[in-house]
């Protein structure tokens, strides 16, 4: 397989430039950044083919054995089209966000950050020990007289759920 | 079997309909399933008593070696009796219990019923996997039964207990049945203990195996879920106490002690663990105030003392233990649903609120009495019975020198004296006249009420009487372990042996115990607290949480860029190393094919870097498309056309869709944040495109075999009747992957109307009529007979020209547009029909006609497009997509394969001959769907956009 230099110097450049963009905050330089590493790899498979030929359609004496390679351009174009859906999704989010809050940023989450800063797990959780000593109390048919509620409970009943 | 058990699970899925209609007497439908179950077992008796195994089996997933496969042998049988009997009884016992409006009745009943199903199932599971199946459906239905009355804090706890616990245990225990299954290379759980092989390995499976029981049966230490759990109604404690859940652990370790009782360490285990846990539990029982809690340690205490019996692997230990097992499930089940009768009446389980029950309800009285004498041993009852043989059999291993024989006796002694002393606690503390207590009124008795728990106690007292019929039915599961000398039988009267001995003295001290209650409590009270098995499951509970919140805390910053950063950071430091390492570079190389690629390579990449510095919104976006342009024009010149055309026209869309957004965003770029990090972010960018550099160089070098589509062209022409072998791959060859794409633009461009039509998703868009489309031209007609008429505007070359305002109209857009819509439309309806055998396709002809729509919107504006396509487009992506799946399905009903193309020739006479390929079918639903996806954008982004700019400011926040 000969390897053409340029069109290798070329996908670098698009894949650094598009990576570059990516990491931005602006989400329309995020959209960039991704049509740009779109273009790079539709490049990347394009070279993989491995050298070109005619085009792979077979008339006037075309024969099956000079055409470029079919199966890349295949998946290019399948990619191409992707990659239209998708950058209008981002568009449409585009829109969205501006219009919403008037911002083209991508922002850090708020619960993620919330999450760094505190502790999500109180202390104080313990276990629910305070066992009711009936399911009927005084629904019961003959519920005796002197029920109160379970909170007069002796301590020893409270603990009664631990256990060495 | 397998008919009764689908009969359990199809009774748990219609009982909760009939909640609302029945009320409890739901439990009348619900009872006769288990009890279908316990007359079919007891219809086998005879057939199990002579020794026979009455099996079935059914193939499941052959490929995996997984069947239905069910036994009945003597133990198998046993338990049945115990869960399906005990199972009925409760079932008509909850009929009385619950209250007609009571929450969740149908829920609870079916919940139920399939417990009692999988624990049936569970006892008759001749496959391991299968066992274990039953095994995780007890686990989850306790759970839920656990867990009943939902707005209890308490009680969703202990459920999630008893859950975390019993799947942790079961999930261990599958490890062990894995190893040992695959060790023997059979699922067969008979096969498995016949074969019982020894070795490392075993020891281990065998010890996970344990580990499942022991979590299952609520031993040392997994034993604090079970006490918890009595935050369940009282039926279900019964039923899970007695007959089913903890029961289910004894039973594996019954199942297993016939091949595996001589396995290195497991006695140790079994007694060690099974002599604490009965000491423990027995200690606790007599601290308790609520009789339920009492009972619930009891049940610790007798699961730890039937875990030495059962485990201790001698034949007169196994037949002791199930005997002690059948006993225990008929006085636990009895003294449970006697609690609930209680707390039903009297509203309180407290002993210390409880006064003078025993005179107001003798009935009770006698039933409890019965129970309570099975359980402490007296005779003639079923458990003194047990008892007696239980100590037997220990005296006979203890005297032949087994150290751990002294150990289990002396420790189920102690034990037995506990369960004395706990006994008479519960009856004195629920039945006696108490000074400074007020009594108990008397409670309407009913005898329904009492069927359950009676029957069970007199069974007790029963089988008792008749040791030897017992002893006939359960000498099947005992004689699968040799005979050490002559074997003992049950029976009530043995003369004056040591074991009787032993009972008494348990009895009697047992008494004491009880008699100086006062001083044991005050003792226990002076105990200081130690760590307790709960907190320390409170305490893990806590770690886990914590080290979760840290890991996430720390991996998850919720920035796009660091999510990125670090997934890219990866990429480079996998794939650099691997390059690192190769040392096959290509030696083929040169700097370009044609010069061409130069100038586009030149042009490219100077238009992609000022991208990254560009601070307009405009600019940037013409410099990305010019990158894409570039491609189309390096496609053109390898040999792939129809790329070429694809990528030029949806770089027009996309340009154009760029244009219709950013119209309402501020010019300049990043005003509000500038970049930051630009050097750290230029390094990681240049490294990435530099390793993809590298992996293009090597894996290209790297390529010698002939490639997998070296072959298409000539398939695609003799299997698809096409030349153009690109557009053949697409809707033939690789027909899926555009099956897959196509959703993915449907998901996306239903994505953009979503996310846009904020308000309502119905397709608004304005309609011009028909007749209102001729009435303006029939005006204009009329207008062109008088040209004196000046009162008219422009005469609109557009449908909807009128509509929009006189300074937002382009008369030569308007004639262009009038005049290029029909032919570009026909243009792509070739491209579409010609693409199989030249360059086109559905993608291209699709995009052709999007833009035409494309041309007519930016013309006449929202008016004009609803005009143009006056249809949903939401409709137009779901023709489309039925379309190519129906090309796709249509061949299977002809016996081929989906997606496989014919075609037909017509000789036309005159006309010539026309060809149809079905494929073309496909290619039209593609172009349907293009066109809807752009049609979505352009009504979303375009239309819509439009409207909400037309209205007044503030008017949407």
């Amino acid at each position: 397989m000969t390897i053409s230099l340029v069109l290798i110097g070329l996908m670098v450049v698009l894949y650094a430039c598009g990576i570059y963009l990516m990491l931005e905050r602006s989400m329309t330089r995020v959209l960039l950044g991704f049509l740009l590493v779109g273009n790079a790899t539709n490049l990347l498979i394009l070279t993989m083919s491995g050298g070109y030929g005619a085009a792979p359609i077979l008339v006037g004496g075309v024969e099956s054995d000079d055409v470029s390679d079919p199966l890349p351009q295949a998946l290019i174009l399948t990619a191409i089209v992707i990659t239209f859906g998708v950058s209008a999704f981002l568009m449409a989010l585009i829109y969205r966000s501006w219009r919403l809050a008037n911002e083209d940023v991508v922002y850090d989450d708020a619960d993620d950050l919330a999450m760094r800063s505190r502790s999500i797990i109180s202390e104080d959780e313990t276990e629910e020990e305070t066992v009711s000593d009936t399911e009927f109390g005084e629904e019961a048919e003959a519920a005796v007289t002197a029920i109160s509620d379970s909170s007069d409970a002796p301590a020893d009943v409270q603990g009664d759920g631990r256990d060495s | 079997m397998l008919i009764l058990l689908m009969a359990f699970s199809l009774g748990a899925i219609i009982l909760p309909s009939l909640a609302r209609r029945f009320g409890t007497r739901i439990f009348y439908f619900a009872a006769p399933i288990p009890l279908a179950a316990f007359i079919y077992t007891v219809a086998m008796a005879p057939r199990v008593l002579s020794g026979e195994t009455v099996t079935e089996f059914v193939r499941w997933i052959p490929q995996l070696g997984l069947a239905l496969s069910f036994q009945l042998d003597t133990l198998a049988w046993l338990m049945s009796l115990i869960v399906t009997g005990v199972g009925t009884l409760v079932l008509l016992y909850c009929v009385r219990y619950f209250d007609d409006d009571e929450d969740g009745l149908g829920r609870f009943a079916a919940v139920f019923l399939a417990f009692a199903g999988a624990m049936y199932g569970l006892v008759i599971a001749d496959d391991v996997y299968l066992l274990f199946v039953f095994w995780e459906a007890t686990t989850v239905f306790s759970y839920l039964l656990i867990g009943h009355y939902t707005r209890k804090t308490a009680s969703r706890g202990a459920a999630l207990k008893a859950l975390l616990v019993t799947t942790f245990g079961g999930l261990t225990m599958l490890v062990g049945l894995v190893l040992l299954s695959v060790d023997v290379g059979s699922t067969q759980l008979s096969v498995i203990i016949a074969a019982a092989p020894e070795g490392a390995l075993i020891t281990t499976a065998v010890m996970l195996i344990l580990v499942g029981a022991l979590s299952k049966s609520a031993i040392v230490p997994f034993h604090f879920w079970l006490p918890s759990a009595m935050a369940a109604p009282t039926p279900v404690s019964a039923y899970l106490h007695a007959a089913a859940m903890v029961k289910a652990g004894i039973y594996l370790v019954a199942r297993l002690a016939p091949g595996f009782a001589d396995t290195p360490g497991w006695q140790e285990v079994v007694i060690a663990a099974g002599v604490v846990t009965m000491l423990v539990g027995g200690y606790r029982a007599l601290r308790q105030f609520d009789l339920k809690l009492l009972l619930a340690y009891g049940t610790v205490s007798q699961l730890g003392f039937l875990l030495v019996v059962v485990g201790f692997g001698t034949r007169d230990s196994a037949l002791a233990g199930l005997t002690l097992l059948l006993a225990h499930a008929l006085y636990k089940a009895t003294l449970f649903l006697v609690v609930g009768i209680i707390d039903h009446d009297a509203g309180t389980r407290d002993l210390r609120k409880l006064s003078g029950l025993g005179a107001r309800s003798p009935t009770l009285v006698g039933i409890a009495a019965l129970a309570l004498a099975s359980m402490v041993g007296l005779p003639p009852f079923l458990g003194f019975v047990a008892k007696e043989a239980v100590f037997t059999s220990f005296i006979t291993a203890a005297t032949a020198g087994s150290a751990l024989g002294w150990a289990a006796l002396i420790g189920t002694a102690a034990g037995s004296v506990l369960t004395v002393a706990y006994s008479l606690r519960f009856f004195w503390g629920a039945f006696s006249r108490k000074p400074d207590v007020d009594e108990v009124r008397v409670a309407r008795q009913n005898i329904e009420f009492l069927i359950s728990p009676a029957l069970l106690a007199v069974a007790g007292l029963a089988l008792g009487l008749m040791p030897g019929l017992v002893d006939s039915w359960l000498s099947g599961y005992s004689s699968q372990f040799p005979a050490a000398g002559e074997p003992y039988h049950l029976a009530l009267w043995h003369g004056l042996a040591p074991a009787l001995a032993i009972s008494a003295a348990t009895l009697l001290l047992g008494a004491l115990l009880f008699v100086a209650r006062d001083q044991v409590q005050r003792a226990q009270a002076s105990m200081p607290d130690m760590l307790s098995a709960s907190e320390g499951y409170w305490l893990m509970l806590r770690a886990i949480d914590r080290a979760a919140a840290r890991v996430t805390s720390l991996t998850q910053r919720g920035s796009l860029p660091f999510y990125l950063g670090v997934i890219l950071l990866v990429f480079v430091a996998a794939i650099g190393t691997a390059l690192l390492r190769n040392n096959t570079w290509p030696e083929n190389w040169r700097l370009f094919d044609h010069p061409v690629q130069l100038a586009v390579a030149v042009i490219g990449s100077i238009a992609a870097l000022a991208a990254t510095r560009a601070q307009k919104r405009f600019q940037a976006v013409v410099l990305v498309g010019v990158t894409g342009y570039g491609m189309a024009a390096l496609f053109a010149l390898q040999g792939a056309p129809d790329l070429a055309l694809t990528q030029i026209l949806v770089e027009t869309v996309t340009l154009i869709a760029f244009v219709l957004v950013l119209r309402r965003l501020p010019a300049r770029l990043g005003e509000r944040n500038a970049s930051v990090r630009r050097g750290l972010r230029a390094v990681l960018g240049i490294t990435v495109g530099l390793v993809m550099g590298a992996v293009a160089l090597v894996s290209l070098g790297a390529r010698t075999a002939i490639p997998i589509s070296a072959d298409m062209p000539d398939m695609a022409y003799e299997g698809g009747h096409g030349v153009n072998t690109v557009n053949v791959m697409l809707v033939d060859l690789r027909g899926w992957d555009t099956m897959g794409e196509l959703s993915v633009i449907i998901v996306a461009a239903t994505g953009v109307a979503s996310l846009i039509f904020i308000a309502s998703r119905t397709d608004n868009l304005p309609r011009v009529s028909r007749r209102d489309a001729r009435e303006q031209v029939s005006e204009r007609l009329r207008r062109v007979a008088d040209p004196a008429d000046t009162t008219h505007d422009r005469a609109p070359w557009l449908l909807a020209g009128r509509r929009l305002a006189p300074r937002n109209r382009s008369i030569l857009l308007e004639v262009v547009v009038r005049l290029l819509f029909h032919p570009i439309m026909i243009v792509s309806l070739y491209l579409l029909f010609a693409g199989h055998n030249a360059v086109g396709g559905g993608f291209a002809g699709g995009l052709v006609a999007g833009i035409a729509l494309v041309a007519r919107y930016l013309a006449g504006g929202r008016y004009e497009l609803g005009a143009a396509a006056p249809f949903d487009a939401g409709k137009l992506l779901g023709a489309g997509l039925t379309l190519a799946v129906g090309a796709a399905l249509v061949p299977l009903f002809f016996g081929a394969d989906a997606l496989t193309s014919t075609w037909f020739e017509w000789d036309l006479a005159v006309f010539g001959q026309i060809e149809f390929v079905t494929s073309t079918i496909f290619d039209i639903g593609v172009y349907l769907v293009i066109i809807g996806l752009i049609l979505d954008v352009l009504r979303s982004l375009g239309a819509e956009v439009d409207r909400q700019e037309e209205e007044p400011q503030g008017a949407t926040t």
